[in-house]
């Protein structure tokens, strides 16, 4: 019942046992590369790109949906809201009381929805096709990243899920107490910042016991060896040179259309 | 990799653990938490440690285990020494189980969490993954090595944390109440596994719990802790625990002496009153009738109990029982009205209604506590404010709206029938556990509902505050309170009388009444 971020259900592709960090350094490329510019052209090509490599990364377009609506509803609303305030240029398009859309104005909020969308999917991507003790693996013996940090880091990720049930339990508490049914605004935010400080105490007291069982164990000693071993190979080369060629793609494209608008020109 | 080796064999050897005049003060704390404790534990030697709720038992552990913090946190006093070593020095030769198995667990799957204490004691990895093999083996968890730590019941999470700390292969083996929050299967599973290691190990056992039946057999040596400070007693069990003076004395702290059964106060008339907050009082009348109800946690995670039809009626106690994770408390919670029910019907009879709707999880704040109080099992869920006397008042002036002069009368007359008149002014938070489970009961019934709903309420009490609970609860049933516990608690069951509802694999089953007060 609990949320199962520790242990998801990982897709079975090639992308998944890659290395966390060629799959990092993949989306970095291509984000930084969508980032650089605001157009429709290397937007598109990155987002095509995306979804035409979903089959090889294993994601079902279903299962991304389910994650990745609110992200398309954004985009769409992102996409309207430029296109209407944008600089009115060009051919008038679409006119109608204070609505007036015009060919750059719409071009301007298409860029802008292909945009946010092609910035977001890759770290879905990456959340649907890595486990987080492979990351944590990856982080501290190939980047290496000190250990205490990471570790910790794993150990309080794992503490979200259980409290997402503790925040459930204390709502059914507390409204045994009588707490959180008015109906009046300004006494479900007390109610609300009640149960929030509630959860913080009690994240407190789950954290510290877990750092006692933790440190009993001897964590937290300069010395330390991975039983599991954080290792690259082909298939690491493959993503690698699949960010690169995803991003030199769209960069390409846009220079020839002439649609490349570097942010910082 | 010679020095890993001759280290790993050194690991493994019993270890001995001695206290002189040893003390610990909390920084910021006035009185000690131990203080001129002075034992000598020989290598393999297996140790139960009582004392009084607040003696200092758990603070002991911690300090043998070397996690107590440094400077900053505390005075030290006297000497502790594990093989003649600082017990900080020496961690990884202390195995430290603790309570709670949700918050001990470290990583997603079962053997990174064997491997995780090997790995902090940069043993080479090959080494590491035959001693999870091996300490999975010897506690008997039988799962796939990448099996999520989360899809573990109770017990199987305490014997993984056994076998996590024997992956270090610990000379002493420290138990925090390590079967406190399971249910009866889960107590004897962990406990067996636990005599299980020690045969093969040799390893040396100080284990710290209130329910002396469950070990009594497996120790050959009681030291008891005094309230006040230093050893009250020391030596075998059968002495120890017989002998007149600690007896009479264990008792008193209470501590689950085997043999003694809590002596319940005799119902007291607790009309003294409370007529006028009306609605109990006719016993027999019905009050809340389920019909091939459905209960559910989440909408999403679907039905976990089905087709349950039962009748609470005024005056009346019904005990669900069930193994862990069978849906109790989802059954609870629903008939509390706190869950909307996922089929099926629950209605409350015209005697619960009195005006507010038929449908109880629809039922305002107000209407709700003056019908159904529900008593969670984290009395720490339910505090709301941080003074005792601001919990008391609440439910009756903020929820209830009552006048003040009937506030006063009620609060005044829980708090004294609770025995938290002394504590008026203090910050729940910081209350003991019995003094938490006792104001957790006291907040529900200031609204004085009909009917009260507990999950598993004795669960981790001392003998004294189990005693007082049943004998508070028996009081409200002769009142004509309806009383509904989820429990795993047979003596409970038994003193309480009254019906008992089994869930298990998705269904409730009504048994035979039990007769009532047995235990008495």
């Amino acid at each position: 019942m609990s949320l199962d971020i520790m242990t998801p259900r990982l897709t079975a592709s090639p992308f998944t046992r890659a290395n966390p960090l060629s799959k990092l350094a993949a989306v970095a490329m291509v984000t930084v590369v969508v980032m650089l510019s605001v157009d429709w052209v290397s937007a598109g090509v990155v987002l095509a790109a995306e979804l035409l490599l979903m089959p090889v990364l294993g994601i079902s377009a279903w299962a991304l949906f389910k994650r990745g609506w609110p992200l398309v509803v954004a985009a769409l609303v992102g996409a309207y809201g430029t296109a209407l305030l944008a600089e009115k240029t060009g051919a008038v398009v679409f006119e109608a009381g204070p609505l007036l859309f015009t060919e750059d104005s719409i071009n301007s909020g298409v860029a802008i929805g292909l945009r946010s969308l092609a910035v977001a999917l890759p770290g879905i991507f990456l959340l649907l096709t890595t486990d987080p003790t492979d990351l944590a693996d990856a982080l501290a013996q190939k980047l290496k990243l000190p250990h205490r940090f990471v570790l910790g880091a794993l150990a309080g990720l794992r503490l979200v899920g259980l409290l997402v049930d503790e925040w459930r339990t204390l709502g059914l508490a507390r409204r045994a107490r009588g707490v959180g049914a008015e109906n009046k605004p300004l006494a479900k935010f007390a109610a609300f910042l009640g149960q929030a400080f509630g959860l913080i105490v009690q994240a407190i007291r789950r954290a510290t016991r877990l750092a006692v069982a933790m440190e009993a164990r001897g964590f937290g000693g300069s010395q330390r060896t991975w039983a599991r071993e954080s290792t690259f190979s082909r298939v690491d080369i493959w993503v690698f040179l699949g960010g690169a060629l995803v991003s030199a793609a769209a960069v390409t494209a846009a220079v020839s259309a002439g649609t490349w608008n570097f942010i910082f020109g | 990799m010679e020095t890993i080796q001759s280290t790993t064999a050194e690991r493994g050897r019993p270890a001995a653990v001695t206290a002189e005049g040893y003390g610990w003060r909390h920084a910021g704390r006035k009185d000690p938490a131990v203080s001129d404790v002075s034992f000598r534990i020989e290598p393999g030697e297996r140790v139960l440690l009582l004392g009084a709720s607040g003696a200092g038992k758990s603070t002991l552990l911690h300090a043998i285990a070397g996690v107590l913090g440094d400077d900053g946190e505390g005075d030290e006093a006297g000497r502790l020494t594990v093989d003649g070593m600082h017990p900080v020095q020496s961690r990884g030769r202390t195995g430290l189980v603790l309570q709670d198995p949700e918050s001990q667990v470290v990583m997603a799957r079962v053997g990174d969490e064997v491997a995780f204490g090997a790995e902090n004691m940069a043993l080479p990895r090959d080494e590491i993954w035959s001693r999870v093999r091996e300490s999975l083996a010897d506690v008997g968890l039988e799962v796939p090595l990448d099996h999520p730590t989360t899809a573990l019941s109770g017990g199987q999470k305490q014997r993984l944390a056994l076998a996590s700390v024997l992956a270090m292969r610990p000379g002493v083996l420290l138990l925090d109440e390590p079967t406190a929050n399971l249910d009866p299967d889960g107590v004897l599973e962990v406990r067996d596994a636990v005599v299980g290691v020690l045969e093969r190990t040799g390893a040396t056992l100080i284990v710290v719990e209130h329910r002396v039946a469950v070990w009594a057999d497996v120790v050959d040596r009681v030291i008891v802790l005094a309230a006040s400070g230093g050893v009250l007693a020391d030596g075998p069990p059968a002495e120890v625990l017989n002998a007149a003076g600690t007896r009479e004395r264990l008792i008193e702290a209470g501590v689950w002496v085997p043999g003694y059964t809590p002596r319940l106060h005799t119902s007291l008339p607790t009309g003294g009153g409370n007529g006028s907050d009306g609605g109990h009082g006719t016993p027999g009348a019905d009050l809340l009738r389920a019909a091939d109800l459905s209960v559910a946690r989440t909408r999403r995670a679907g039905p976990v109990v089905n087709k349950v039809s039962l009748e609470l009626a005024a005056g009346e106690a019904l005990s669900v029982t069930g193994p862990n994770g069978a849906g109790k408390s989802t059954l609870a919670l629903t008939l509390a009205g706190l869950l909307t029910p996922a089929g099926g019907r629950l209605e409350a009879a015209p005697e619960l209604r009195r005006g507010a709707p038929g449908t109880v999880h629809k039922w305002k704040s107000a209407e709700l506590v003056t019908r159904i109080g529900t008593v969670f099992q984290e009395p720490e869920h339910q505090f709301l404010t941080h003074r005792v006397i601001d919990e008391l008042e609440f439910g009756p002036r903020r929820v209830a709206r009552l006048p003040e002069d009937e506030v006063r009368r009620r609060v005044d007359a829980i708090a004294e029938r609770l025995r938290l008149t002394k504590l008026l002014q203090a910050n729940p938070f910081t209350l003991s556990g019995g003094e938490k489970r006792r104001l957790s009961v006291a907040t529900m019934l200031a609204t004085s509902p009909d009917i009260l709903v507990l999950d598993e309420p004795t669960f981790g009490q001392d003998a004294n505050t189990w005693a007082e609970l049943v004998s508070l609860l028996g009081g409200l049933i002769a009142d004509g309170h309806c009383v509904v516990s989820v429990t795993h608690d047979a003596d409970f069951t038994a003193a309480l009388g009254g019906n008992v509802l089994r869930v298990a694999d998705g269904t409730a089953q009504l048994q035979a009444p039990v007769a009532s007060g047995r235990a008495a």
